[in-house]
Order: structure tokens, then C-alpha cells, then sequence
């Protein structure tokens, strides 16, 4: 445990209540509307806590909606003008990044009631428009003036990676075949159902060898949380309280090219490390790990490294089934970004209210069977920004 | 239109001008001024051969706004003889397959176009490495 996290357990600082809508097409929803349907229901969820500041994950809305300035957009749309707000835009980390402000300034001692949303508004515009603001997070100047695209960044890793690891084209398959699998029961997620080997191999190509099936669909959507300190928690029924045990953010460069290793995403390394330090934890800890699948090859990426699988070997172990909601670690547990849905900048929120309800005990049938201590991880680009945290359920 | 963004560059989209670190030696490509080897200032002006091999590649089928004409389009990642890598598309590619560790050299080519009133953005490419 650091220096900072605070040993006496009633200032921990914990999710007191959580929210989210449906990741998907929400043609009749604006981007405020759509905010304020999460955090209405995370505010009910945590028997009416106030907060007193809101913090804003969206990477989207200045491209997309032509609106910046939602952290007093959104204070004031849900009825609570007059609170510190602001907005924190970290690519794909967005909500990740977002939470964990709510999280320092809880420690700070600065505020008692913090309220974090994830949210994205995609569906507004369409084609080369939304590839463009897409883009806009891989390097202006050396990246995207060549046409390159997030999901040609994840093609150049994918080709690298299958090369070096000696696998086979289809070897990234478990990752999104088991995150449609998971996504079935899940009553938020885009696609509620379970995918094939054949469908995967016969995908279309998004960008070779990236097929259709190892992209996630962007689509619009919010997720919300609030926080605060243990001794604040209101008690609603027998709920264990879950505390935020372990939080970092860790950056890497932008352009892929300027990363000496490019497959070794060395963000997720440090970030996962320092999470699972500060919460004093190791990796056999872990009961399940909410991380991001925006490509499939993140996944895998992602998995090594944190030191969860040997470099080059993620795949071999997702075809084992040690990722799988009955296996020796859970990942994606309600669908991930492939079949969830990726909300942009939520995705973080979305990942740490999926793991709060497993902790909880609250997920339903996507429920990991006694989920005690969780990680959840977002991803900026490609491995710029990593945000990781670690839950842990309380004794009640 | 974003004239002088592009103007700025004229050096590396056209030459491939990167710095050389005076501290380690290390070539850098783009140019950043702080060694990101040792940290050091490198503010040393260093031309690169513009030769290279194909670490990554892939074809881009959904192009962003800017770069509808010419999709669909390779684009690359190229570690330059001199050591970094470099993002580029790769050009005059004819029949010829792609493939990891096929020798490349630089050419200069139209990146973009912003419609028929906007501005032309040319830079480098890469394609194969013609015989002697």
C-alpha cells in the first residue's frame, strides 16, 4: 500500500452507486440526455448522495457534436448548477482518466461526493466524418496526414504479432467469439448474440488482417458512477461496499512509430503494475479483469502486458478458455467493447460499473461466481494512455 | 485549410529531416529536440537516406475525409536503415505483393486533397527499392 491510499477503512474511497444506458443507436437522445440517464441512475442507486463535483469522460463530443464545455453542460442539464465540473479527454482512456480525478480528489479530502460519467454521442454524424474524428487520436502531423486509422494502427500491430508469435490468421478469434458469448445475457449490450469460428474467418476485411469481428462497433452511450468515502456510504440493504483499492494512468508515445517496441505496450505494463501495487495485490489476486478489446489484438497486447500471459502466447491461452467466465480468469465479462458496444471515452465508465456489479454480486447472469477483487483498464490509442484500477469488495 | 501546419514541415514531408542526438548519437526521425534515448537536447539536423524496410503493413478500405480518392491505400510502417520507424503509404506497388522486410525507398507524392478549392498536401512515400 502507498503512501496515499488511506489505511483506515472508513475513508476509503468507494462506489456508492452505479448507472449506465444500453450501448447502441440512440437516435432519439442527445449527448446531455444521454449523460443524464446514467448519472440519474447511479444518483438512485446511491440513495441520493449530492456530489459535489462532476468529472466528464468523452473524447468525441468537439469532433462529433461540435460542443466542448461539458462538464458545466452536463452539471447544469442534471439539475446541479453551481458544482466544480470539468471534462478529461484521454482518447479511448477517457473514462478511465475521468474516474480517477474523482478518485484524487476524494483522497484530498477536498470533496466527499464525487460524481464520474463516461458518455458519447457517435451516431450524429456518418462516414468519412466519424472515420476522421476517429483518427483525430493518432498523430496529426506523422500519422494520420498518411491515412493511417486507428483501426490500421491495430492492423500493423495484428500482422506484427502473428509474424512474431508464429500464430495462425486466425488466432485472435476466442477473444471477440468469447465477448459476443458473454454479451448474450447482458441487456446493455449492441449485439446479443454468440458468434462462430466460420463467421470469424469469413468476416469482411476493416483493414487486413484485421476482419470486421476483431473491430468493436462505435456506438453511442454513458455509463456513471458516483463516488465517495466509506464512512459517508448511506447503508442500502446488505450491498458490500466496494473500494477503490488501486488506480493509476500511465502514457506511452502517440505515434506507434515512435514506440521502440510497439507490441510490448509498455503503458499497460506500468499502469497495471503500479494498480496492483498500490492495492497490494498480485495478478492470482485477481478474480476477473475488465479490459479494453477495442481491436482484438488489444486484448491480447493488454493480457501480456501485464504479465498475464508470456509475450506472444495470449491467444494460445484464450483458446484454452483461461479467459472465460468459468476459466482461470474472466476477462470481458458482459461483451467488452466488441460486443457491448465501445462508447468512446465511456468505455472506462462502463468497465468499472461492470465491475463494481460483480463484486456486488449484482451481475446477473454474466455473475463471475464470488468476484472479490477486480481490475478494470482502458486504453488511449494505441497504448498511449493506459488507466488502470483495481476494486475490492469490503466486509459489509 | 491549414496552411502554415503543413508549411512547418515542408523539411520532413519532402527531405525525411530528422535530428541527430548529439549526446548518444541516436537518429531521430520525426524531429522532437529532446533525445527520447537519453533525454538530452538533440537539436542537430540530420538527413535520412530515405531507404528502408517494411515492418508492418495493411490497406486501408474506409479512408478518413481527406483521403477518399485514393482508397483503397497501403500505408506502412517502414524502419528506415537508420534505426527509427516511420508511418508512411506505401506507392507504385504495380502487381507486386507486399511483404515484412521487403526493401523500400522514398519518393514524394500527393498525401491529401481538401476538394477542388482546398489545398494539396504532398510528402513522403515509400515504394519498392528499384533495382541498381
Amino acid at each position: 500500500m502507498t503512501a496515499n491510499a488511506p489505511s483506515d477503512p472508513d475513508q476509503a474511497v468507494v462506489v456508492a452507486g452505479v448507472g449506465m444506458t444500453p450501448v447502441g443507436e440512440h437516435w432519439d437522445v442527445s449527448l446531455r440526455q444521454l449523460a443524464l440517464r446514467a448519472i440519474e441512475r447511479a444518483q438512485q442507486d446511491a440513495g441520493g448522495l449530492q456530489p459535489q463535483a462532476l468529472y466528464v469522460g468523452n473524447m468525441f463530443a468537439p469532433a462529433l457534436s461540435s460542443q466542448t464545455h461539458l462538464g458545466a453542460l452536463i452539471a447544469d442539464y442534471i439539475g446541479q448548477r453551481g458544482i466544480e465540473a470539468a471534462s478529461f479527454e484521454a482518447a479511448g482512456a477517457s473514462g478511465g482518466v475521468a474516474f480517477r480525478q474523482g478518485y484524487l480528489a476524494l483522497l484530498s479530502g477536498e470533496v466527499d461526493c464525487v460524481l464520474v460519467v463516461g458518455v458519447e454521442k457517435v451516431t450524429d454524424r456518418t462516414g468519412p466524418l466519424v472515420d476522421a474524428a476517429i483518427a483525430m487520436s493518432v498523430d496529426a502531423d506523422f500519422e494520420a496526414v498518411q491515412g493511417l486509422t486507428p483501426a490500421a494502427q491495430a492492423a500493423l500491430l495484428m500482422r506484427r504479432y502473428l509474424l512474431e508469435s508464429g500464430a495462425p490468421a486466425d488466432a485472435l478469434a476466442p477473444f471477440p467469439l468469447q465477448a459476443h458469448q458473454h454479451a448474450v445475457t447482458n441487456p446493455y449490450a449492441i449485439y446479443r448474440r454468440a458468434i462462430s469460428w466460420t463467421d470469424y474467418r469469413q468476416a469482411a476485411p476493416v483493414s487486413p488482417p484485421v476482419g470486421q469481428l476483431d473491430a468493436a462497433p462505435m456506438a453511442d452511450g454513458a455509463a456513471a458512477l458516483v463516488l465517495t468515502r466509506r464512512a459517508l456510504l448511506p447503508r442500502i440493504d446488505a450491498r458490500p461496499p466496494v473500494a477503490v483499492t488501486g488506480s493509476a494512468v500511465a502514457t506511452a508515445p502517440v505515434a506507434l512509430h515512435d514506440q521502440p517496441d510497439p507490441l510490448a505496450m509498455p503503458a499497460g505494463s506500468l499502469s497495471f503494475q503500479r494498480a496492483l501495487a498500490q492495492a497490494g495485490a498480485t495478478p492470482d489476486d485477481l478474480d476477473l479483469f475488465e479490459l479494453h478489446d477495442l481491436f482484438s489484438i488489444q486484448a491480447a497486447l493488454s493480457l501480456e502486458a501485464a504479465g498475464l500471459s508470456p509475450r506472444g502466447q495470449a491467444w494460445k491461452l484464450a483458446g484454452e478458455g483461461v479467459f472465460g467466465r468459468e476459466g482461470r480468469l474472466p476477462i470481458l465479462t458482459f461483451g467488452g467493447s466488441k460486443a457491448r458496444g465501445d462508447a468512446g471515452g465511456a468505455t472506462g465508465a462502463y468497465q468499472l460499473v461492470e465491475l463494481t456489479l460483480q463484486l456486488q454480486g449484482r451481475a446477473g447472469e454474466n455473475q463471475v461466481p464470488g468476484a472479490r477483487v477486480g481490475a478494470a483498464q482502458c486504453i488511449g490509442g494505441a497504448g498511449a494512455t493506459v488507466a488502470t484500477h483495481v476494486l475490492s469488495r469490503m466486509e459489509a | 485549410m491549414e496552411v502554415s501546419r503543413h508549411w512547418r514541415l515542408r523539411q520532413q514531408r519532402y527531405s525525411l529531416v530528422g535530428e541527430v542526438c548529439p549526446h548518444c548519437q541516436v537518429k531521430i526521425f520525426p524531429p522532437r529536440d529532446v533525445c527520447p534515448d537519453c533525454g538530452q537536447e538533440a537539436r542537430t539536423a540530420y538527413a535520412f537516406s530515405g531507404r528502408g524496410e517494411v515492418y508492418s503493413f495493411t490497406t486501408v478500405y474506409t479512408p478518413p475525409a481527406g483521403y477518399e480518392e485514393t482508397a483503397p491505400y497501403t500505408v506502412a510502417l517502414v524502419r528506415l536503415a537508420e534505426g527509427p520507424l516511420v508511418t508512411a503509404q506505401l506507392t507504385d506497388l504495380g502487381d507486386q505483393a507486399v511483404e515484412i522486410g521487403m526493401p523500400v525507398e522514398m519518393v514524394t507524392r500527393r498525401l491529401r486533397s481538401d476538394g477542388e478549392r482546398g489545398m494539396l498536401v504532398y510528402g513522403y512515400k515509400f515504394r519498392p527499392l528499384l533495382a541498381a
